[in-house]
């Protein structure tokens, strides 16, 4: 990616941040790394120059998001004097001898308007060549937020797969009967509350473009189906029919939603066109038909029906048909979310009196579960495929964890208080 | 459109007949949690200082309990529980169906809402479906009891509205349930 192309994705992100949400409310995430992975990367992390008078340094931010991933290992890069910042800096041997493959350097600059230049570079130590190297302008308050870019931009480079530190997750927040709907980082800093309200909200989901979020809200004491902008706070009814509505999910092309209504008699699901606000029935039993979600290529649903006789799993094409049966093992399996290649999804299984996050290939149908809490519900899969975030409980509380698609990785996310459930892991940004 | 006329419509009908609040049966109570809606106890006791006022002239308008206000009267019975993982409605439940069939068909302008509910075990949406689906099998109910289709809108909580938040089915039992609530409530 060119320059140019990474600076315009960081300023327009950062406006996004910045007008989509009220200061208010603001509660941390703290993150508590459970497992790691079998294999993990050496990396050292020079603190950049000039970093410690900033009001956010920045390596720390790059450094806890690599090792939250659980595929790097932190290389000791203290007791260097001088600490290298350029390349013509970096003595090789030292890294070679402590074991780092690769090295990150970099230096901040303050400018005249008050923002700062943030510049970094990504080593290569055996082949003492540059990797990649950025350089970022960013006000005090784009800080971390440029730190998650770096974060990106190196875990791209070693491990082939986007990083999805930059990326934003939404939940929502049960404090005594009050409801919140926050947004907050991957890393669960800068939680704003974007919708605070004295009934239930539950299901949210992420428009393709991160812009805007569904969800359902009891504010009308019946399940309505909202469309928010996080940009501007605007939010509409989409859906408002007679009985309930609920379970929103967008197509990959972000002009529909499939919803679930009850207007004509039983959960159906349906596809509302967001432009016209014409609805098609996409589904025709007389069982619950609920939970759809589309397929990233946008030609399929996958949804939870009891059409069986038990809650499982089944398949429809987009343009209606014959549903196909894909969940076999065990007698309840439900919400189903598929990982960004389409290649398998995620979802919940009752394993005794346990519910877990599994994950069945869809063509092998072979299945893994990957957590085992007492209560796990609403997998999300990073946009990238490598973690699956989700709710589950401690101590009688919500709280949110996420595991590594392949069961390895753990993380587990706690709020100061109040119950948090209803989990979405929001899109790579543009 | 045609709904909110008819609402409005019921609302003033009701509204000319309530009693002074009474203490609502415990079935009634469940989603109020907002102040504006608590309900009140009467400031006096009603037996002891209607007695002297024998002598005095009626009043225009007669002093007729709301019957589905009465805690005397089956109207008042608003919940309707079911079994894990079931919409049948229970023989026990069945009376108190009825008599809210009964209500429906004498009072044509009634309008109800049947709000179902389910126990936390599982996803919230499919939770949320049957709950659904426990409000329309007594919505099916009634309107073989001759309650017409359009005076009924089914809705459900799922698992939202808890009557009781203990992890134990003394507990879930009372979150599987159906609400009826009238229109103007």
């Amino acid at each position: 990616m060119s320059r140019n192309g990474l600076l315009q994705r960081l300023a327009r992100t950062a406006v996004l941040f910045l007008i989509a949400v009220s200061p208010a409310a603001r509660a941390v995430l703290t993150i508590e790394i459970v497992g790691t992975g079998t294999t993990q990367f050496p990396i050292a992390i020079v603190p950049f120059r000039a970093e410690a008078g900033l009001p956010q340094p920045i390596t720390p931010v790059v450094a806890a998001d690599l090792a939250r991933s659980g595929l790097f290992r932190m290389v000791d890069a203290g007791g260097i004097n001088p600490p290298p910042h350029e390349p013509q800096e970096v003595n090789y041997a030292t890294w070679r001898a402590r074991g780092a493959e690769a090295l990150v350097i970099g230096a901040i600059s303050p400018l005249s308007d008050g923002r700062y230049e943030v510049r970094f570079r990504l080593m290569d130590v055996a082949k003492q060549a540059q990797l990649a190297g950025f350089a970022y302008t960013a006000s005090a308050a784009q800080l971390r937020l440029t730190a998650h870019k770096i974060a990106d931009v190196i875990y791209e480079k070693l491990t082939g797969d986007p990083g999805v530190f930059s990326t934003r997750i939404t939940y929502v927040v049960k404090r005594g009967g009050r409801y919140e709907l926050q947004v907050a980082d991957a890393d669960g800093h800068g939680a704003q509350t974007v919708l605070a309200s004295e009934e239930p909200i539950i299901s949210p989901a992420w428009s393709p473009d991160g812009r805007q979020l569904a969800y359902v809200s009891f504010e009308h004491r019946k399940p309505v189906v909202y469309v928010q902008s996080l940009v501007t706070g605007e939010r509409r009814a989409v859906a408002n029919f007679p009985g309930s509505n609920s379970a929103p999910a967008w197509s990959p092309d972000g002009r529909r939603l499939a919803v679930v209504l009850t207007k004509d008699g039983g959960s159906q699901i349906y596809l509302l066109d967001l432009e016209g606000g014409g609805v098609t029935r996409l589904t025709y039993s007389s069982a619950i038909d609920t939970e759809p979600n589309f397929s990233p290529d946008g030609r399929h649903v996958l949804f939870t029906s009891d059409r069986g006789g038990s809650p499982q799993i089944y398949r429809v094409p987009v343009t209606g048909g014959q549903p196909e049966r894909i969940t076999f093992e065990g007698s309840y399996n439900v919400t189903p979310r598929h990982s960004p290649d389409g290649r398998s999804f995620a979802f919940i299984q009752r394993n005794g009196a346990r519910f877990n996050v599994a994950v069945q290939d869809l063509a092998t149908r072979q299945v893994q579960v990957l957590t085992d809490g007492a209560v796990d519900e609403s997998p999300s899969f990073a946009p990238n495929g490598r973690m699956i975030l989700y709710a589950t409980e401690a101590g009688r509380r919500g709280i949110l964890s996420a595991v590594s698609s392949d069961g390895r990785v753990k993380q587990r996310l706690t709020a100061e208080a109040g119950d948090v459930r209803e989990p979405a892991w929001g899109p790579l940004m543009k | 459109m045609r709904r909110l006329l008819i609402s409005s419509a019921l609302l003033v009908a009701l509204a000319g007949c309530a009693a002074a609040p009474t203490k609502e049966q415990e079935g009634a109570a469940v989603e109020d949690r907002k102040p504006d809606v608590t309900v009140d106890r009467p400031p006096v006791k009603p037996a002891e200082k209607e007695k002297p006022a024998v002598a005095k002239p009626l009043a225009d308008k007669p002093l007729a309990v709301n019957p589905l206000k009465d805690p005397a009267n089956i109207l008042s019975k608003r919940s309707i529980y079911f079994d894990f993982d079931s919409n049948l409605v229970k023989d026990e439940y069945k009376p108190i169906v009825t008599a809210h069939a009964q209500y429906l068909r004498q009072n044509p302008a009634a309008r109800m809402r049947i709000e179902g509910h389910a126990d936390e075990r599982g996803s919230r949406e499919y939770n949320l479906a049957l709950g659904q689906r426990r409000a329309d099998a007594v919505k099916q109910m009634m309107q073989l009891l001759g309650a017409q289709a359009s005076q009924i809108e089914t809705v459900s909580f799922g698992e939202e509205k808890p009557r009781c938040t203990q992890h134990e089915e003394s507990c879930w039992w009372q979150n599987r349930r159906g609400d009826i609530v009238y229109q103007g409530e």
